[in-house]
C-alpha cells in the first residue's frame, strides 16, 4: 500500500498510526481529526480536567516526539464528510481530498443530545462545561447515571455544587453491571449528597429547569446528559461500506470493502460495539495487520474492560454480564465501598467487578472463563 | 534507607507499599526483592496492587507490564519507565535505599 488515511485522531486512529509504523508500513500516512486538537485522551475530561486537577498537557496521548516519529501529515480541525470506495477518495471538509489504497475508520461516537442540555465528549466541551460550573452555578441536573454522567455528578460535587441525577430506568447501570452492583454504583451518588431520581424520564428541559415525565421539576443552572453515544457513520453515506449501528466488521475489523478497516467506538466487530478505551486500544494493532495482509489474519475477542473513578470509588469492570445467575463476593463487602465479586453462569465465570479493590480484581480477572474459583490470596 | 517491613511479610510473589518521597512498592519476585515507584507513569494506579509475572509487575488500571530490574515499560499506554531503588535485607528486615535511584 502506498497511502493510508486514517479517519479519526483520537484515541484509535492515534493508535492505529502508531500500529501502522510499528508493523512497518513506511508510505504515506494522513490522519484526519474533526477537532482541532493533537489526539488527547478523553476519560480525565470527566473527573481530574473537569475538577481542574489535570491541566491540558497530561491529556497528550502522545508527546511530540512521539508524534513526530509517526511522520504522518495531520489534517486536524478537518472532518472526512464523503468515502467513495470506488475511487477511493476521501472528501474533507476543507474541500480536500485524499486518495487513500487503504482506509482506517476510526470516527468514534457522537453523544446523543437533549435540546437545552450539554453533553461531554470532547475537550471543548469540558473547557466549557468546567466554566459553567465553576462560573457561579450552583445547582446541576444530570440527565443519565451511566458512567459519565456519575463521574460528572461526581466531580461537581467536589466543585460544591447541588446535584441531581436522573435516570430513566429503575437501576443505574443496571444493563451493564446487573441490578445488585448496578444499586450499589446508584447508593455511591447518595452517600456524598447527590440525589438520585430513577424509573423517570425527561419531559423537556426549560430556562426553570428539567421537567420530569412525573411532572416534578428540578431548578437547574446547568444541565448536562450523558445519555450515551451514536456511532459516526454519517460521512460514509453513498460509499460501499456496510453500517448499522456502527461500520459492520469481522472479528478482525475488516469491513466488507477491501482495504477499509474499522477500529474504536465506531466499529461493529462481530455484531458488537466495544465502546471502551482498552478495546479502541487494542483493536487498532489488529485492525491494521488485517489491513496491511489484505485479509483477516488476526482476532481480536478479549472481553471488554474499563474502569471508572467517582466519589473516591475506583470501579472496575471486565466482562459480559447478561445471562449471568449469581454473583459471588469475593473479597470486602459492598456496604465498605470496597469489594471485588465475580459473575458466574453455571459456576463459570463470566465478568468481574471491584470497588477501590485493584488487587483482588488484577487476580480475578485471570479466572474469566474457568470454572475453578480458587481464593485469590 | 527505609524500613519496609520483615522478610517474613513479603513473601514470594507479594508486594509492599511504604511511603518515602513517592509511594514506592516494593515485591518478593520469586525471592529476588525489586523496589520501583508504586505509581504507574501512565495513570494513577498502584503497582503494589498489579498483578506479578517473574519480574514484571502489570498495572492493575490498564495492564502495561514494567520490567522491575529496570523500571522500563513493555509497551502501551505507559511509555516512561517507573524509577528503581536498591533493595537491602539486613537482620531479616527489608530496607529501600530512596537515595539511589535509577532511571532507565
Amino acid at each position: 500500500m502506498r497511502t493510508i488515511a486514517v479517519i479519526g485522531a483520537s484515541l484509535a486512529g492515534l493508535r492505529s498510526a502508531e500500529a501502522l509504523r510499528a508493523q512497518g508500513f513506511d508510505g504515506r500516512l494522513v490522519v484526519v481529526g474533526d477537532e482541532p486538537h493533537e489526539p488527547y485522551d478523553r476519560p480525565p475530561l470527566s473527573k481530574g480536567f473537569l475538577l481542574g486537577t489535570t491541566d491540558r498537557e497530561s491529556l497528550a496521548l502522545a508527546d511530540a516526539d512521539g508524534l513526530a516519529a509517526l511522520d504522518a501529515e495531520w489534517r486536524l480541525g478537518v472532518r472526512a464528510e464523503r468515502l467513495d470506495t470506488s475511487t477511493r477518495e476521501v472528501h474533507l471538509s476543507d474541500g480536500a481530498t485524499v486518495v487513500a489504497d487503504g482506509v482506517v475508520i476510526a470516527t468514534g461516537g457522537a453523544p446523543r443530545t437533549l435540546p437545552g442540555t450539554r453533553a461531554l465528549r470532547t475537550l471543548d466541551d469540558a473547557v466549557e462545561l468546567r466554566a459553567a460550573l465553576t462560573g457561579g452555578a450552583e445547582r446541576l441536573v444530570v440527565v443519565g447515571a451511566g458512567f459519565i454522567g456519575a463521574e460528572v455528578a461526581s466531580t461537581a460535587r467536589l466543585l460544591g455544587l447541588d446535584v441531581t441525577v436522573v435516570e430513566v430506568l429503575p437501576i443505574p447501570l443496571g444493563r451493564i453491571l446487573g441490578p445488585e452492583i448496578g444499586a450499589v454504583c446508584g447508593e455511591l451518588h447518595l452517600d456524598h449528597g447527590v440525589r438520585l431520581r430513577c424509573g423517570v424520564g425527561v419531559e423537556e428541559v426549560s430556562t426553570s429547569g428539567v421537567v420530569l415525565t412525573d411532572g416534578e421539576v428540578l431548578p437547574a443552572d446547568v444541565v448536562v446528559a450523558g445519555v450515551g453515544a451514536r456511532p459516526e457513520t454519517d460521512w460514509l453515506a453513498g460509499s460501499d461500506v456496510a453500517v448499522g449501528n456502527g461500520v459492520l466488521c469481522d472479528q478482525g475489523g475488516v469491513t466488507n470493502v477491501p482495504g477499509v478497516v474499522a477500529v474504536g467506538d465506531v466499529a461493529r466487530w462481530s455484531g458488537q460495539r466495544h465502546e471502551h478505551w482498552t478495546s479502541a486500544a487494542e483493536q487498532a494493532a489488529v485492525a491494521v495487520r488485517n489491513l496491511l495482509a489484505g485479509a483477516t489474519v488476526d482476532t481480536h475477542d478479549k472481553p471488554g474492560y474499563f474502569w471508572s473513578d467517582q466519589y473516591g470509588v475506583r470501579i472496575q469492570f471486565i466482562g459480559e454480564t447478561h445471562l449471568y445467575d449469581e454473583i459471588r463476593y469475593v473479597d470486602g463487602s459492598a456496604q465498605d465501598r470496597k469489594f471485588a465479586a465475580v459473575y458466574l453462569r453455571e459456576d463459570v465465570v463470566v465478568g468481574v467487578v471491584s470497588m477501590n479493590d485493584a488487587r483482588h480484581f488484577t487476580r480475578l480477572r485471570r479466572q474469566l472463563g474457568t470454572a475453578a474459583l480458587s481464593t485469590p490470596n | 534507607m527505609i524500613r519496609v517491613c520483615t522478610v517474613l511479610d513479603l513473601p514470594p510473589g507479594e508486594a509492599v507499599r511504604v511511603v518515602a518521597h513517592v509511594p514506592i512498592a516494593v515485591f518478593n519476585a520469586d525471592g529476588e526483592l525489586y523496589a520501583v515507584d508504586d505509581t504507574c507513569t501512565h495513570q494513577d494506579a498502584s503497582l503494589a496492587d498489579g498483578w506479578l509475572e517473574g519480574c514484571w509487575v502489570e498495572c492493575p488500571l490498564h495492564a502495561s507490564s514494567f520490567d522491575l530490574r529496570t523500571g522500563l515499560p513493555n509497551g502501551l499506554p505507559a511509555k516512561r519507565p517507573v524509577r528503581t531503588y536498591p533493595v537491602v535485607v539486613r537482620d531479616d528486615v527489608v530496607y529501600v535505599d530512596t537515595a539511589v535511584q535509577d532511571v532507565a
